[in-house]
């Protein structure tokens, strides 16, 4: 949605391998002099191997042999690091040492959430000073949910003369004052993309980083700052949109009005991806004259050719919304979950949407507008329905009505996301026979541990239906009334189930056990609220080394039992994460966060985290 | 089945905007005011609070709605179970990012400065005024049968609460639901009853319930 980088899960793509894959192999690299014909042999496959790009290619290559682990090390470019604290930085550096891209994940999904505390760790700093020293030529970093200071860009800045794509997604720690370092610094930047990050002191004195960037020509192809919470320098930015010719895609933040996105806009008809900030107007409504009237928003738009993406809407005046109708045919990809709409100002624009693939959307629409989409949009891949009032005893606006309609009329859905406040299993059970496609399945039922509003049951049925009849399923989220046999579906049949996450819900210690011993994939469990115990936990000994990390929070677990795993398998590493009002003393472990690693306990932890 | 944990949060909404200079302190949606809580600056670790609202026993029945006894809720009540931490699992940008449009600007003829107020937190008309009048303190909430106007008992002067909506025009307060009000009212202005003449024309008598 948000570029390629938006979601960074790997379900969808078929997931990748971590840079730790191949390291089974040693260390890489004795000192002994290598035979003539041994160099020749490794040039020829280093010359091969550049060509083979996808992680788990490349892991599966390192683990042949020494020399092919010694070529493949030489010749990776970007490595990929699922879990910050899996490796070190000084093990990563030394193994690949012609790194020129890097993404890099730090804290858990659930710090998302509020359930993981401030300062629980994922610093960027010892990444980048250690990737300072190794690869002077690095181009590309993506990180997410790091936290990154303002010294950490600055040292970026100044490190890598050849420095590109900066893609920086639910990260915090870093304020304007970084971006204007990065902007002033990274002479060859191409990509600033910021994803729903947390800036600092927004409420204070702002840097103006607009303005820092060269004043020549510059090689930008994409800058997005929808998430960055203070109005920025608009002249600057008009004036960078202008001498930026390569720019393709461009997304604003809320302050940034209609008539002045109108003028931005003059600037760059070759857009393919937008991001209209408030699309509210900053005086009164637009059809008064001076500046742009609805008619020239339309007409500005129909000059885009190549437009596919649209996101923003933050503060849409409905009236401003017909203006798009131009470039509704074309696009692929519509944002609408800030928008704050009705049904009746969804249809006229939706029914343009022929070749729509990723629609986000607020519930405010109703059933009646996802009966619309569904009318329309037969191409649909990604459908996300969030909720216009995040609370539990919200008025529900969309129903099982919405999820049937939706598939029959999406054939092709891979993926969906949808928040509503009570559902039935016939209407899931529906989705999963008429979506066969479907890779990602996540049903956010808000009430919690609400049955079936039709029938009083479980939702079990549901559940059941889509793990066994979406057979390409990744990733699964569930939620409402379930008990263990919802597990034991899932268990049976969720073969190829990487992704699992799981809140109030399930029995007894069975339900997880369930999981852990039939889902064969699995490589990242996260669960908050349900009634598991040690011995659940101590029943998926045999997985953990497979999996990325597990987390349960508020389930029944002891530290007993947590100690235990810890003691089993020394190389993974146990977090047990406390609350400020907990008692150290206490035996129940409130949160717990595991994950496999060659680096040990980490050094970094803060006084609330022990390791065990 | 399990029960709740008992940890919850007030903040986990509203974390991330700083109300120092208001003096409103934050609440759920639907008015419930917890003493004590302070809003958090981030998102982070949210304070957790075992909430026992007026004195009852938290339910444990997830299908159980009681009232808040706070809170007297225009239309629908407003939720009394304890909200817990990062539930409805939505991120916190977002939920600020939609939450910030309920501020508001209120304006007051003859006033030097604006004051801005969330509507959001109030249950209803009732609560919107007697928070005006707090505010302004000048004011006392005067009930007429089909609306209410706010008097400047100094000089006598009446002034009309009016609102901006969606569409930028200016329309009474209390013809409309107060969630649809809620929903399309982008600022206030205590509008002096001389001046207000030229407003939309009110509803008959008896056809619209203000709340």
């Amino acid at each position: 949605m948000r570029g390629e980088r938006s979601d960074m899960s790997e379900d969808e793509d078929g997931g990748r391998g971590g840079a730790g894959g191949g390291d089974g192999a040693g260390d890489g690299g004795t000192d002994t002099p290598v035979p003539f014909s041994d160099q020749v042999l490794e040039n020829v496959l280093e010359n091969v191997l550049q060509f083979l790009s996808s992680p788990q290619d490349r892991n599966a290559a390192s683990l042949v042999c020494l020399p092919w682990y010694r070529a493949e090390a030489q010749t990776r470019r970007e490595l990929f690091i699922g879990n910050c604290y899996a490796v070190s930085p000084r093990r990563a550096t030394e193994r690949f040492r012609r790194i020129r891209a890097v993404v890099l994940k730090g804290k858990p999904r659930f710090a998302d959430f509020n359930l993981v505390p401030n300062n629980w760790g994922a610093h960027f700093q010892p990444w980048v000073s250690a990737m300072a020293a190794a690869y002077p030529w690095l181009e590309k970093l993506c990180l997410k949910r790091m936290s990154v200071a303002d010294s950490d860009l600055s040292l970026l800045a100044h490190s890598f003369p050849n420095f590109k794509e900066l893609s920086l997604i639910c990260c915090e720690g870093f304020s304007t004052a970084g971006l204007a370092v990065i902007a002033e610094k990274c002479r060859h930047l191409r990509v600033l993309d910021l994803i729903e990050d947390y800036l600092e002191g927004e409420e204070d004195e702002t840097v103006d980083w607009v303005s820092r960037f060269p004043e020549t020509t510059t090689s930008l192809e994409s800058l997005g700052f929808d998430c960055v919470g203070s109005a920025v320098n608009f002249e600057a930015l008009e004036a960078l949109v202008a001498r930026s010719p390569a720019l393709r895609r461009l997304r604003v933040n809320h302050h940034v009005s209609v008539e002045q996105l109108c003028r931005l806009m003059a600037r760059a008809p070759q857009l393919t991806h937008l991001g209209t900030g408030s699309f509210g107007s900053a005086a009164a409504p637009l059809l008064q004259g001076g500046g742009c009237s609805v008619v020239d928003l339309a007409r500005t738009f129909a000059a885009f050719k190549s437009l596919v993406c649209l996101s923003g809407f933050r503060d849409v005046a409905p009236h401003c919304l017909p203006a798009i109708y131009p470039v509704c045919a074309n696009l692929t990809s519509l944002n609408f979950s800030f928008a704050n709409i009705t049904a009746e100002e969804l249809k006229p624009v939706i029914r343009h949407c022929h070749n729509l693939q990723n629609f986000w959307v607020l519930d405010a629409v109703r059933d009646e507008g996802l009966q619309a989409v569904a009318a329309t949009c037969k191409d649909l891949r990604e459908l996300r329905v969030f909720p216009l009032d995040p609370t539990e005893d919200s008025e529900g606006f969309v129903s099982n009505v919405g999820l049937v309609a939706i598939s029959q009329g999406c054939r092709k859905l891979r993926s969906i996301l949808y928040f509503c406040q009570q559902m039935t299993n016939a209407a899931v059970v529906t989705m999963s026979k008429n979506c066969q496609d479907l890779v990602v399945f996540r049903l956010c039922i808000m009430g919690r541990r609400r049955p079936d509003h039709r029938t009083g049951e479980p939702m079990d049925e549901g559940f059941g239906a889509i793990v066994k009849n979406c057979k390409k399923l990744r990733r699964l989220a569930i939620s409402g009334l379930l008990t263990d046999k919802a597990f034991a579906y899932i268990g049976k049949y969720g073969k190829l189930v990487r992704t699992l996450s799981v809140a109030f819900a399930g029995d007894t210690d069975l339900g997880l056990r369930y999981v852990l011993e039939g889902c064969t994939q699995l490589q990242k469990l996260e669960i908050r609220d349900s009634p598991f115990g040690d011995s659940a936990l101590l029943s998926g000994l045999h997985r953990y080394y497979n999996m990325r990390f597990v987390w349960m929070s508020s389930c029944k677990l002891s530290l007993r039992g947590c100690k235990e795993v810890a003691q089993r398998l020394p190389r993974l590493v146990v977090e047990v994460i406390r609350d400020r009002d907990e008692d150290d003393d206490d035996e129940g472990v409130q949160k717990l966060y595991m994950y496999r690693s060659l680096a040990g306990s980490r050094n970094d932890a803060p006084s609330f985290v022990e390791i065990l | 089945m399990s029960t709740d944990t008992g940890k919850s949060s007030t903040e986990s909404e509203v974390s991330g905007l700083d109300y120092e200079e208001t003096e409103l302190k934050l609440g759920l949606p639907g008015g419930s005011r917890i003493a004590g809580s302070e809003p958090e600056k981030k998102r982070g670790f949210a304070e957790t609070v075992d909430l026992s609202l007026a004195g009852e026993p938290r339910s444990r029945d997830p299908g159980d709605r009681s009232t808040d006894g706070l809170v007297s809720g225009a239309g629908k009540p407003p939720a009394a179970k304890a909200q817990v931490v990062g539930w409805p699992p939505v991120r916190s940008f977002r939920k600020n990012a939609l939450k910030s449009c309920t501020y508001v600007k209120v304006a007051v003829d003859g006033a030097p400065y604006l004051r801005k107020v969330d509507l959001e937190i109030y249950g209803g008309y009732q609560q919107l005024l007697t928070a005006l009048e707090d505010m302004f303190s000048c004011f006392t909430v005067r009930n007429y049968p089909n609306e209410r106007r706010l008097v400047d008992p100094v000089n006598g002067t009446e002034y009309v609460p009016t609102y901006e909506d969606k569409d930028g025009d200016w329309m009474l307060v209390g013809d409309v639901p107060w969630k649809m009000f809620v929903a399309s009212c982008k600022r206030l202005r205590l509008m002096k009853s001389s001046e207000a003449v030229n407003l939309a024309p009110r509803t008959p008598q008896g056809s619209t319930s203000a709340r």
